[in-house]
C-alpha cells in the first residue's frame, strides 16, 4: 500500500473536489471545453459606464444573479457556487462540509451605490458626515455586512457547514494560492482531515478598474477584447481585470483512501517568499520569486527536473512576464525551453484574489486530462522570453507534475507544486 | 517545557495611552488609569486618538512614510517596535527568515474626493459617469496601494525587511485571532521558527466609523467604561486608534539566540458562534473551558468592545465564574478592531512577565484581583461576529 505520509513524514494532502467559475462559464465542464478550445472570456464592459476610461474591457462574470449586485454579493455567489461543485464532487454534504474554510477574497469597501443611496437619504451635513448621520438611524444588516471583511466567510460557513472560525485572507494576486497553502498546512498539522480552500473575486467595479488603471497595470487594447491578454508577447501592455472563483476540497490521502474517494491530484508542496524591494515592482534580480519557486520544490521534496509543466502567473504585464521568465530560467536553467509554460490568463484574464485557486484547479485538470491549455494571442513572441508557451493551440501531453505560480503587489509570491499521483 | 513551545519575545504597542510595552504597563498599572478621549472631532462619537508619534524613529525614509496613509504607518511603526523589542530588527538573517501574519482591514479613502462625488451626485442622474469623471482625475495613483489590505504587510517587508513569508488575514477581530492562532500553530508543529504577528487600526476617519455605524454599533453621548454602556444611546462601541504586534518564537529559537521571553503563549482558541440562533453567553463559556479556564483565580484581559449584546454576554459568561478578575482595556484605549486580540495577548503577557495584575480599569464593574498572574487569559469577543481566547503563561 502507498505511504500516507510524504518525504518529511507529514500527511500527504490530496484534492478530492474541484469547482470553478470564470468568465468562460460556470463549472469545470464548460470552463475546460472553452479553455482547451483556446476561447477567450474577455469582453467589453457593460456592468458600468466606461466613459472616460482608458480600459473598457474585462473578464467579468456577467451571467449570475448577483452579477449586478455589488462586489460583496457577487464574490459570495462565486465562492458558494464553486464550493458546491467541489464539495459535491468530493462526495461530502454541501450543507455540512465538516472542515475549516480558507477564503481568499478581495478587500471590501462600501459600494458606491450604497454611498449614493445613503447620501440621498439625508439632508443635513455634507460628505461622509452625512453618511454617518444616515447610517445612525438605518441599521441595515445587509449593507453593514457588505462592508465587513469577515462577512462573506461567515455566511459561507453557515451555508456550507464549515467548522470553526473561517480565515479570510488577502495576499493580493497570490491570495488563491495562499488559501490553498493554509489548507495544506492545517491538514499537515493534523488539525483536520479535510479543508475547503476557495479563491473568489467578483470585485470589478469602476473604482477598482480605475485604481489599477492609474497604476498603469491594465491593458488598453480595447478594440478586440479577446486579443488583449497576450502573456509573453512583445506587444503585451497590461493585464485584463477579471472575475471568477476556484475551490478545492483538500483532504489527507489517508482520509480520501479510507472513504474510497477519487484522488484528483496531490498538493505536494507550497512555497512563499516576500519581496522587500517596492510596493508594485519586483526586485530586479528576481531573487524573491526564485526563492519562492525553490521553496515550493523543497517543500514538495522534488527537483526542478521533475516538473513537467508550469502554469504561469503570466499576467500579460510587461513587468510580470519578464520577471517570471527570469525566475523560471534561473531555477530550471537551460531545461526551461523544454518545459511547457502556459498562461490561463490569456483566456480568462486576471481573476485577482481568485487567480491562484482558479489556476490550481486548471493545473489539476491539465494533469488529469492530459491536455495543456494554450497561451492564446501569442502571435508576436517577446524575443527576450524564450519559453515554450504552448502557443495558441492546446497540446496533448502526459503531465504528472505541475508548478503553479502566483505573484502580487506588496511583494507577495507564492508557488504550488501539484502532482497527479500520490507517489 | 518543549523546544517548540511558543514564546513571546517582542511586543510593540501603540494606543492613545502612548507607545511601547513599558509605557503601556506603567499607564495601565497607575492608581487611576485614565483614558485619552476626543469627544469633539467626530461628535456625537467619542474616539481614542493616536498619541503624537515621531514616525521617523521606525520608518527612516520619508519616501516610505509618504507612500502610506496613517493606518499603514501605524502598523509599520508598531511592527518596528516589536522587532526592536525582540532584537530582531536589524538582523538581516532573522528578518529574511521571519514569517509574518498580519490582521488587516482596509486603508483610508480620500475623503475630499468622496465628498465631492457625493455632493455632485445630488444633481446628477448618471452617477456611473460621474464616478468616472472624478475618480479618473482626482484619485492619487498610489493611494490604492495605501488602501490595499495586504500592503501593511508589504510595507513592513519594505521598511523592516521581514520577508520569510507574508500573509494578511481579514475579518475584523477574527482576523487578529486567526493570525495569532495560525502563527502559534505553525511554530508548535515546526512549520515556522519565528513570526511577526499583529494588526493596526486607525479610527480617525469617518469611513472607519461608518464601518461600525452601518450596523448601529457606535456608542453616542458621554464616554463611559466598556461595561457600563448598556442602555446608553447608540450601540456601545467606542473606537480607538492603535496597533499591537508580537514577535512569537519557538522556545528553542529564542534560547539559541539568547533571548529572554516575556511569556509563553499557551492554548489559543477561536470560535464562530451563530449568534442569531445560539446563546452567545454559553458559547463564550464553552470557549473559555476549551481554552483551559478551570475555575482557579485568573486575571482576564478582555478585549470587550462595549457592543451591547456581545459585551453583556462576555460579562455574564466570564464575570460569573468564580475567581476571574476581568480587565477590559477597551475602556482606556477604545476598540482597535483587527488589533484587539493581539493587544489583549500583549497585555496578558506583560502581566505574566511583571508578575502583577492590572488594577480595575472600571472600579464599579471590575473587582480587585489578588491572585497569581502566572497564567493570564486574553479574550476578544467580536462586536458583531467571531470570538477568540488565549492563555498566556509566565515564561519559566
Amino acid at each position: 500500500m502507498a505511504s500516507m505520509t510524504d518525504h518529511l513524514g507529514r500527511p500527504i494532502v490530496v484534492v478530492t473536489g474541484i469547482g470553478v467559475v470564470t468568465s468562460l462559464g460556470a463549472g469545470k465542464t464548460d470552463n475546460w471545453a472553452a479553455l482547451t478550445a483556446g476561447r477567450s472570456g474577455i469582453h467589453p464592459i457593460t456592468r458600468f459606464p466606461t466613459d472616460l476610461l482608458n480600459t473598457r474591457i474585462s473578464g467579468t462574470v456577467d451571467f449570475l444573479p448577483s452579477s449586478d449586485k455589488g462586489a460583496s454579493s457577487l464574490t459570495y455567489e462565486l465562492a458558494e457556487m464553486t464550493a458546491h461543485e467541489a464539495i459535491a464532487e468530493a462526495g461530502f454534504d454541501t450543507r455540512n462540509f465538516g472542515g475549516p474554510l480558507f477564503l481568499a477574497s478581495p478587500p471590501v469597501e462600501l459600494d458606491w451605490r450604497e454611498r449614493f443611496s445613503l447620501y440621498a437619504a439625508g439632508s443635513k451635513e455634507t460628505g461622509l458626515e452625512r453618511l454617518l448621520e444616515v447610517a445612525r438611524g438605518l441599521n441595515a444588516l445587509d449593507v453593514f455586512q457588505s462592508a465587513q471583511f469577515g462577512s462573506i466567510a461567515d455566511r459561507l460557513s453557515d451555508s456550507l457547514g464549515a467548522i470553526g472560525l473561517p480565515i479570510t485572507l488577502s495576499t493580493a494576486c497570490a491570495s488563491g494560492a495562499t488559501a490553498i497553502q493554509l489548507g495544506v498546512e492545517a491538514i499537515r498539522r493534523g488539525e483536520c482531515e479535510r479543508a475547503l480552500s476557495i479563491g473568489a473575486d467578483g470585485s470589478v467595479t469602476a473604482e477598482a478598474l480605475i485604481r489599477f488603471s492609474l497604476l498603469s497595470a491594465l491593458s488598453t487594447q480595447n478594440d478586440v477584447p479577446e486579443r488583449a491578454s497576450k502573456p509573453f508577447s512583445k506587444d503585451r501592455d497590461g493585464f485584463v481585470i477579471a472575475e471568477g472563483a476556484g475551490a478545492l476540497v483538500l483532504e489527507s490521502l489517508e482520509s480520501a483512501v479510507s472513504r474510497g474517494a477519487t484522488v484528483l491530484g496531490v498538493l505536494r508542496g507550497c512555497g512563499e517568499k516576500a519581496d522587500d524591494f517596492h510596493r508594485t515592482r519586483s526586485k530586479p534580480d528576481g531573487s524573491p520569486a526564485i526563492a519562492t519557486v525553490r521553496a515550493a520544490l523543497k517543500d514538495a521534496g522534488m527537483s526542478e527536473g521533475e516538473i513537467a509543466y508550469v502554469n504561469a502567473h503570466g499576467t500579460s504585464t510587461p513587468e510580470n512576464d519578464k520577471m517570471e521568465h527570469l525566475s523560471l530560467s534561473t531555477v530550471f536553467g537551460e531545461r526551461i525551453r523544454d518545459v511547457p509554460v502556459s498562461s490561463n490568463k490569456s483566456m480568462i484574464g486576471h481573476t485577482l484574489s481568485a487567480a491562484g485557486a482558479v489556476e490550481a484547479a486548471f493545473s489539476l485538470m491539465t494533469m488529469r486530462e492530459g491536455v495543456i491549455p494554450p497561451t492564446i494571442n501569442y502571435d508576436n513572441p517577446d524575443p527576450a522570453i524564450d519559453l515554450d508557451v504552448v502557443p495558441n493551440i492546446k497540446r496533448s501531453a502526459d503531465i504528472s507534475s505541475t508548478m503553479s505560480n502566483s505573484f502580487g503587489f506588496g511583494g507577495q509570491n507564492a508557488c504550488l507544486v501539484l502532482t497527479r499521483e500520490p507517489v | 517545557m518543549k523546544p517548540n513551545d511558543v514564546v513571546i519575545t517582542g511586543i510593540g504597542l501603540v494606543s492613545c495611552l502612548g507607545e511601547g510595552a513599558e509605557e503601556h504597563w506603567r499607564k495601565l498599572t497607575a492608581d487611576e488609569p485614565a483614558p485619552v478621549v476626543d469627544a469633539e472631532r467626530f461628535a456625537p462619537y467619542t474616539v481614542h486618538p493616536l498619541p503624537a508619534i515621531d514616525w521617523g524613529l521606525q520608518i527612516a525614509k520619508r519616501g516610505d512614510q509618504r507612500q502610506m496613509e496613517t493606518w499603514q504607518r501605524l502598523g509599520t511603526y508598531a511592527a518596528g517596535l516589536a522587532l526592536d523589542d525582540a532584537a530582531v530588527k536589524d538582523d538581516e538573517t532573522l528578518c529574511a527568515t521571519m514569517d509574518m501574519v498580519i490582521a488587516a482591514g482596509g486603508g483610508e479613502r480620500d475623503e475630499a474626493v468622496d465628498a465631492a462625488i457625493l455632493a455632485a451626485s445630488e444633481n446628477r442622474a448618471d452617477q456611473g459617469v460621474l464616478l468616472n469623471e472624478h475618480l479618473t482625475t482626482e484619485l492619487r495613483p498610489t493611494l490604492f496601494l495605501a488602501q490595499l489590505s495586504n500592503l501593511l504587510a508589504g510595507n513592513i517587508s519594505i521598511v523592516h525587511k521581514v520577508t520569510g513569508s507574508s500573509r494578511t488575514f481579514m475579518g475584523e477581530e477574527g482576523a487578529g485571532v486567526s493570525a495569532i492562532e495560525t502563527a502559534a500553530a505553525r511554530i508548535r508543529c515546526g512549520q515556522s521558527t519565528h513570526a511577526l504577528v499583529g494588526g493596526a487600526f486607525q479610527t480617525e476617519h469617518p469611513d472607519m466609523l461608518l464601518g461600525y455605524e452601518l450596523g448601529g454599533y457606535l456608542h453616542r453621548g458621554p464616554w463611559k467604561p466598556v461595561w457600563q454602556r448598556q442602555g446608553s444611546e447608540g450601540g456601545g462601541v467606542v473606537t480607538g486608534s492603535g496597533a499591537a504586534f508580537l514577535v512569537l518564537e519557538s522556545r528553542q529559537h529564542a534560547q539559541e539566540r539568547g533571548r529572554k521571553a516575556y511569556a509563553r503563549l499557551g492554548a489559543v482558541s477561536s470560535g464562530r458562534s451563530r449568534r442569531s440562533t445560539t446563546d452567545l453567553q454559553a458559547e463564550i463559556a464553552a470557549l473559555a473551558e476549551k481554552t483551559g479556564v478551570s475555575g482557579n483565580p485568573l486575571l482576564a484581559v478582555s478585549g470587550a468592545s462595549g457592543a451591547h449584546k456581545a459585551t453583556a454576554a462576555e460579562l455574564a459568561a466570564l464575570g460569573g465564574m468564580t475567581g476571574i478578575g476581568l480587565r477590559a482595556f477597551g475602556t482606556l484605549t477604545g476598540h482597535m478592531k483587527e488589533a484587539q486580540f493581539p493587544f489583549a495577548v500583549a497585555l496578558a503577557a506583560l502581566a505574566a512577565h511583571n508578575k502583577a495584575a492590572y488594577p480595575a480599569f472600571d472600579r464599579q464593574a471590575e473587582t480587585a484581583f489578588a491572585g497569581s498572574t502566572d497564567t493570564v487569559l486574553a479574550t476578544t469577543v467580536g462586536y458583531h461576529q467571531f470570538e477568540g481566547m488565549a492563555l498566556v503563561h509566565a515564561a519559566d
